[in-house]
């Protein structure tokens, strides 16, 4: 860790770098947006942005269930809650009796009070109330290490499996009669949506993760011509915003989640606008 | 009527065996037996919701059923894991979503995952494929911004790569014009006598059905008849169900 460091201070000389806390901030960004902006790309074109919405308000109730079984560490009873409401909602959905917004909502809502309900049971709901937005500053080396696992698994999921998911995401039929069996691809991506907000909750916020996951993949969407720019341009939107919001919060004093989201809605628009006046050339 | 053509050997490519689907409580298909010969176009006919779209997912294996689906290769051979070429009627897909003809061909031919890239190889085979179906140059288009009879042109040169063992055509020229719609046929039936692939069409239009079908089977849960396809357009029961005394087919 001290190796990065020096080489962070070599890199960036500046008087936002030198602390050690941003320093892991930066490093958690670099991690972080790349994984959001690579699976973005699908949650998007598989129009999930309201499901994985869901799955970070269920981490209210992933956090209660932990602290009622008073555990220090609540990933585990999120992941475990995650991966149950995950595939809970797609099951559902699977089987087609109400339409799939209505399911969601339904079960993000719960999630959401469930979570209220149970935190507030032992008095003060306050002290929870940092999951809400998130606190990146507070991240430390050996988190960060997990969200580079989480990378890693990611990256290895998207090389190996990704022209099948994306087969299957845009019609199960051609993919039957591809022999990809769409439903385990779609589990399959369920679960490492609900992993990747898992880990991630405690340093982006349940009130905005959804954005940082959505929004540079929608703005992606706007200017992409094929697959590969597609995912490109995800990447880089998605850690140019993070960079730069980490950047600008630090000196305005501002929360880094939301200064992130910001700076990321501000690029959809811009992105939304250079379609339009491409589409109209 | 159906079926037992087994003994037929090397001609038999699709032997479907006591076939049915459920949903639920409601029986979509039952006993169905059918068989498909190497080189025959086989229409499927039936009234809407006779289950003939159900039948072509349940030899996809896309939805569970009872019975047996078994292929052979033109040797008389079983084939373990067939490979199936298949033209949906319309293609329900997101047509803003950002897949280009060459994603689609080279996700499915290559390891490569197409976020990285292509191959040179796979996309020249993916423009060759094109070739055949009379499309050239429409690899870096997205899906969505092809037309009706192009894209349904794309999904026959998709259903061909690798060459299947058999192809399944559910009403694939309904979106498509007059002149598409011809070609479509013509291509279709120039791959059969290439690759003397069986291939299973469901259509309603009756017209395209006498013109390029060799034999037709009607569908109404289980089937019916399965004859030559003047034999089946003259069965009192199809020409009810078409209404083929009040226009004059």
């Amino acid at each position: 860790m001290e190796g990065i460091y020096q080489f962070l201070d070599a890199l960036l000389p500046f008087e936002w770098a030198e602390f050690a806390f941003m320093k892991n901030a930066l490093l958690a960004v670099l991690i972080i947006t790349p994984l959001f902006g690579l699976t973005g790309t699908m949650i998007v074109n598989n129009k999930m942005s309201f499901f994985s919405d869901a799955l970070g308000h269920s981490a209210m109730t992933g956090i209660a269930i932990g602290v009622l079984l008073g555990v220090d560490n609540y990933l585990f009873s999120m992941l475990g809650f995650a991966l149950l409401f995950a595939l809970a909602i797609s099951s559902i959905i699977e089987s087609g009796t109400s339409s799939s917004d209505t399911i969601i909502g339904v079960f993000s809502s719960a999630g959401v009070a469930l979570g209220i309900v149970l935190l507030s049971i032992n008095g003060g709901f306050s002290k929870y109330s940092n999951y809400l937005i998130g606190d990146i500053l507070a991240i430390r080396p050996s988190e960060l290490l997990m969200l580079l696992i989480v990378l890693i698994a990611v990256l290895l999921l998207w090389f190996f499996c990704f022209n099948r998911l994306m087969t299957a995401s845009l019609n199960p039929d051609l993919a039957a009669s591809k022999r990809i069996n769409a439903r385990l691809y779609n589990t399959l991506f369920v679960v490492a949506i609900a992993l990747i907000v898992t880990v991630s909750i405690k340093w982006v916020g349940i009130l905005i993760i959804n954005s940082l996951l959505v929004l540079p993949a929608a703005s992606a969407r706007n200017l992409a011509k094929g697959m590969r720019s597609y995912h490109g341009l995800s990447v880089l939107i998605s850690l140019f915003s993070g960079v730069c919001g980490l950047i600008v919060s630090y000196y305005l004093g501002t929360a880094a989640g939301g200064t992130i989201v910001l700076v990321a809605a501000v690029l959809f628009f811009l992105s939304f606008i250079i379609n339009r006046c491409r589409d109209k050339a | 009527m159906p079926a037992s053509n087994f003994s037929c050997g090397c001609k038999c490519s699709v032997n479907i065996k006591n076939l049915g689907v459920r949903r639920g409580s409601q029986v979509i298909l039952h006993d169905v037996n059918l068989s498909a010969h190497h080189g025959e176009i086989l229409a499927l006919i039936g009234r809407n919701g006779a289950g003939k779209t159900t039948l072509l997912k349940a030899i996809m294996g896309r939805i569970p059923h009872t019975g047996t689906v078994e292929f052979f290769n033109p040797k008389g051979e079983r084939i373990q894991n067939p490979r199936i070429g298949y033209v949906p009627q319309h293609l329900a897909f997101d047509r803003s979503t950002p897949v280009t003809v060459a994603d689609l061909f080279c996700a499915n031919c290559g390891r490569l995952p197409v976020w990285l890239g292509h191959r040179k190889a796979q996309l020249a085979r993916a423009e060759q494929m094109l070739r055949k179906v009379g499309l050239v140059n429409q690899l870096d288009k997205k899906l969505g911004s092809l037309s009706g009879g192009e894209l349904q042109r794309v999904l026959l040169a998709f259903a061909l790569d690798p060459m299947p063992d058999m192809l399944l055509l559910d009403e694939p020229v309904s979106a498509v014009d007059r002149l598409g719609t011809g070609l479509f046929y013509e291509l279709v039936t120039s791959l059969r006598s290439e690759y003397h692939m069986p291939v299973l069409l469901v259509s309603h239009d009756l017209g395209h059905v006498k013109r390029y079908a060799t034999a037709a089977a009607f569908i109404d849960r289980t089937v019916i008849m399965r004859n030559t396809v003047d034999k089946v357009l003259n069965n009192p029961e199809v020409r009810e169900t078409f209404g083929l005394d009040i226009v004059g087919v």
